[in-house]
């Protein structure tokens, strides 16, 4: 085939024996450099004869030809976006034993099954990715005004089931009548106390949890907690999570633990707010996300859990 | 070949002469032109009978290995030799790999390359003249066509010969077998990769997985015509070996030579010649040497990339030296060193001097300090490997830091951090290992799902030649700050199996 190229459009005198080798020129001449009509190797060229009648058997069998809106679909009627599907089909098969399985347990029987909880703590793990790290963060450290789900300080309780509670219905999450809800007074806001008992409040908050503080404001403080907070906080400052009153005698602030960010929440409390996802996840979501966060290492046990174990 | 006159008989008639081109020679092969088949003719001899020997035992090793049975009780495959990719393991005997170990895999073929470059700078080409799967396999290949088609000479008649149903009969018988022992070859190959007998059952029964079939097909396509049709053409152009080796040759290097000092000039009529009064070599230039190269050069043309050192046509001149009653070793196996020597001999005092010198042969050129480097850097090799097969941990333990968050700070004021904690059991039987908190004074650790455990110690089975991953939480006081160094210990106590694995706890910043 190549002994039959033409050459450059007016090169056609060019060509020549070339005297060394005896082999013709392709007529082609650059900078004096003249190129020899060699015929390529035979693999390369069967090769290529077989690619082409390759690619016509795969134009055919596949999606190949462009149309205006859409494309050929091939006779094979294979398309990527259908083949994805499959795949996803067939991982969701392989896991559906276990899933069934997640549905219908209890949580602390899924947990206590070493194979399922390793299930469910990395379905909830993907899970928590996309759903819960926009205010958690990627690790469920959180952050100011977000709580971090690691530790062991749990506002609304931190069994398996009460973290199953908060995911279903959310945090004044009005639309769920069932969501849970807390409201703390704006005492200062709404003239509950004025400017010096809310100081002295913060100093004897300060006191619970043994930070820095002014011993005689604390004292002063004292009694007006015990009138105004401690029916939810707690006396002892150890808070009600039936309530959602966090405990203010431990080292884990939510806003923040200095006497400043104390004294705004005494005045004009924040209400930090979460969704419910009761409709917006599978229940077996959920119910992996509740073991994730149990499992990162701060979920507290029922009384059930610590005979079972 | 024509009619038998004068011209065809060399030796004053006590050998024929062979109408033999050597296609692949350096002078008549173009790299233009289309290549020229090669058809050989069978020989027999020395090193003809040792090249069976050899075929028989690498395809005999290679056919076999997979259905050899090891017993290694209930968790572990019972196949002597198995590269369980699914399960990342290599079986091999009593000797299991997991991937982490590779480097005894990285190790032997570090042997591998030294060992053919001690056999290469004692016995040249060897591996490609006798074990080089492509050798044995066109060596078989030819074989059956020589079983069913006739040796060279009738070959090259059917391969002239127009279509007719004998000829039909014949390649027909030969494509056939040839496509058997390819797929025999292909078939073999996947048995390495799972439990042999019932993955001949699968294959049989259509159950065995695609990829299975798939590797047999394309190991019997690349069989077939490797060994069929491209044969020498493989070892001139694809394989980069022969420049490797031909490169690792030198003067004390093994090589199949012509020894031309005693073979020129050759003559076909020796006698005419004599007569003549013409100086007359031992050659009687019958092209015996190389009608029977698989390689289609002539080994008198000295040494070349092309030749793959098969020792083909010493049993063919032997043979021819044997009838016109000359010594052996016109063709022979000798070094540069030897040859040059030979050379200067017969030069000097003449070719009987060179040939009874010739007969005295030296091995001096085995044991030089090249072959004694390679020999000690292998024997170093395969002694450190062994040494540390025998000496390698069963146990191995990985600890990786979780690092968002870093650290959490508890209620009580203490710090946790949080470890995914790898134990392997590499043995085949279940093992409890105690795991102990080292240089952490007052910290307290638990793993998720025993969280009632707490303490400085735990204890963990693992099930046999398997991971257990535990999520570990290690917490120090209240007031920890900075940056600790410390270790998971973690112990067989039955085996006294003891492994250290370091760690770092990290607090808020002092």
């Amino acid at each position: 085939m190549a002994e039959s190229t033409p050459g450059a459009a007016g090169a056609q005198d060019e060509r020549r024996i070339d005297e060394t080798t005896g082999v013709e020129t392709t007529g082609h001449v650059w900078d004096g450099i003249e190129e020899l009509n060699k015929p390529l190797p035979r693999w390369w060229l069967w090769t290529f004869y077989a690619t082409v009648i390759w690619s016509l058997g795969y134009v055919i069998a596949y999606p190949a030809w462009p149309l205006i809106n859409t494309a050929t679909e091939g006779v094979l009627g294979w398309n990527s976006r259908q083949a994805v599907a499959d795949d996803l089909a067939a991982a969701e098969a392989d896991r559906q034993t276990f899933i069934d399985q997640i549905r219908e347990l209890p949580l602390e029987e899924i947990r206590a099954d070493e194979a399922l909880m390793q299930v469910a703590f990395r379905g909830g793990q993907s899970a928590f990715k996309v759903n819960c790290v926009q205010c958690h963060g990627s690790g469920a450290e959180g952050s100011v005004g977000y709580p971090n789900l690691n530790d062991d300080a749990w506002i609304w309780g931190g069994t398996l089931e009460d973290i199953h509670t908060t995911i279903l219905h959310g945090i004044r999450h009005e639309p769920d009548p069932d969501t849970r809800l807390s409201d703390m007074l704006a005492f200062g806001r709404d003239e509950f106390l004025d400017a010096a008992q809310i100081s002295d409040t913060t100093q004897y908050v300060l006191s619970l949890s043994g930070a820095d503080h002014d011993a005689a404001a604390a004292s002063a403080g004292e009694m007006i907690y015990v009138e105004n907070c401690a029916a939810c906080h707690a006396e002892d400052g150890s808070g009600t999570p039936e309530l959602g009153a966090p405990a203010l005698n431990d080292a884990v602030w939510l806003y923040g633990g200095s006497a400043e960010i104390i004294e705004a929440q005494i005045y004009e409390p924040r209400h930090g707010v979460m969704p419910g996802w009761t409709g917006r996840l599978d229940p077996v979501v959920i119910k992996q996300l509740a073991l994730y966060v149990h499992a990162l290492g701060g979920g507290q046990m029922t009384s059930d859990a610590e005979t079972a174990n | 070949m024509g009619k038998l006159t004068d011209e065809t008989f060399a030796a004053g008639g006590a050998v024929e002469t062979l109408d033999a081109d050597a296609v692949n020679s350096r002078n008549e092969r173009s790299l233009y032109a289309a290549r020229v088949k090669v058809f050989p003719q069978a020989v027999t001899g020395t090193f003809r009978r040792l090249k069976w020997w050899i075929m028989a035992v690498t395809l005999g090793i290679y056919w076999v290995t997979p259905w050899i049975r090891w017993d290694r009780g209930p968790n572990a495959p019972d196949q002597a030799v198995l590269v369980d990719l699914a399960n990342r393991r290599f079986y091999f005997a009593f000797i299991e790999i997991w991937p982490q170990e590779f480097y005894y895999v990285a190790g032997l073929l570090i042997m591998a390359g030294l060992g053919l470059f001690l056999v290469t700078s004692v016995v040249g080409r060897a591996w490609c003249g006798y074990t080089c799967p492509q050798t044995v396999w066109t060596d078989l290949y030819i074989a059956v066509e020589d079983f069913i088609e006739g040796d060279r000479n009738a070959r090259m008649r059917l391969d002239k010969a127009p279509w007719g149903l004998e000829k039909i009969r014949k390649r027909v018988s030969v494509h056939a077998l040839w496509i058997l022992i390819a797929i025999a070859t292909g078939g073999a190959w996947v048995f390495y990769f799972a439990d042999a007998p019932s993955l001949a059952v699968d294959l049989a029964t259509l159950e065995a997985p695609p990829v299975a079939y798939m590797t047999i097909a394309i190991l019997t396509f690349t069989t077939y015509v490797f060994a069929g049709f491209m044969r020498e053409q493989v070892c001139t152009y694809m394989c980069p070996w022969p420049r490797i080796q031909g490169a690792m040759l030198d003067e004390d290097s093994l090589i199949v030579t012509y020894n031309d000092w005693r073979g020129e000039q050759r003559s076909r009529h020796q006698k005419k010649a004599m007569r003549e009064g013409r100086d007359v070599g031992d050659c009687v230039d019958c092209n015996a040497c190389v009608a029977v190269c698989p390689m289609g050069i002539d080994i008198r043309d000295g040494q070349q990339l092309e030749c793959i050192t098969c020792a083909l046509c010493i049993d063919a001149c032997d043979n021819i030296m044997d009838k016109v009653g000359k010594p052996r070793g016109l063709i022979a196996y000798s070094t540069l060193k030897d040859y040059n020597l030979h050379h200067a001999t017969a030069t000097t005092s003449g070719r009987e001097a060179a040939r009874d010198e010739q007969r005295r042969v030296s091995v001096s050129h085995v044991a030089r300090p090249r072959t004694l480097i390679y020999l000690g850097l292998w024997t170093l090799v395969g002694v450190a490997m062994l040494v540390t097969l025998l000496l390698r941990d069963r146990l191995d333990v990985n600890v990786l830091h979780e690092r968002n968050p870093l650290f959490v700070t508890l209620a009580d004021g203490s710090i946790r951090n949080t470890y995914a904690v790898k134990v392997l059991n590499m043995e085949l039987g279940p093992r409890t290992f105690s795991v102990e908190l080292q240089d952490l004074p007052g910290a307290v650790m638990w793993y998720a799902g025993a969280e009632d455990q707490r303490g400085t110690a735990f204890e963990v089975a693992v099930e046999p030649n398997r991971v257990r991953e535990l999520r570990v939480f290690v917490t120090a006081p209240a007031g920890f700050q900075g940056v600790d160094d410390f270790a998971f210990v973690v112990t067989d106590q039955k085996a006294g199996e003891t492994v250290r694995a370091a760690a770092q706890l990290h607090g808020p910043q002092p």
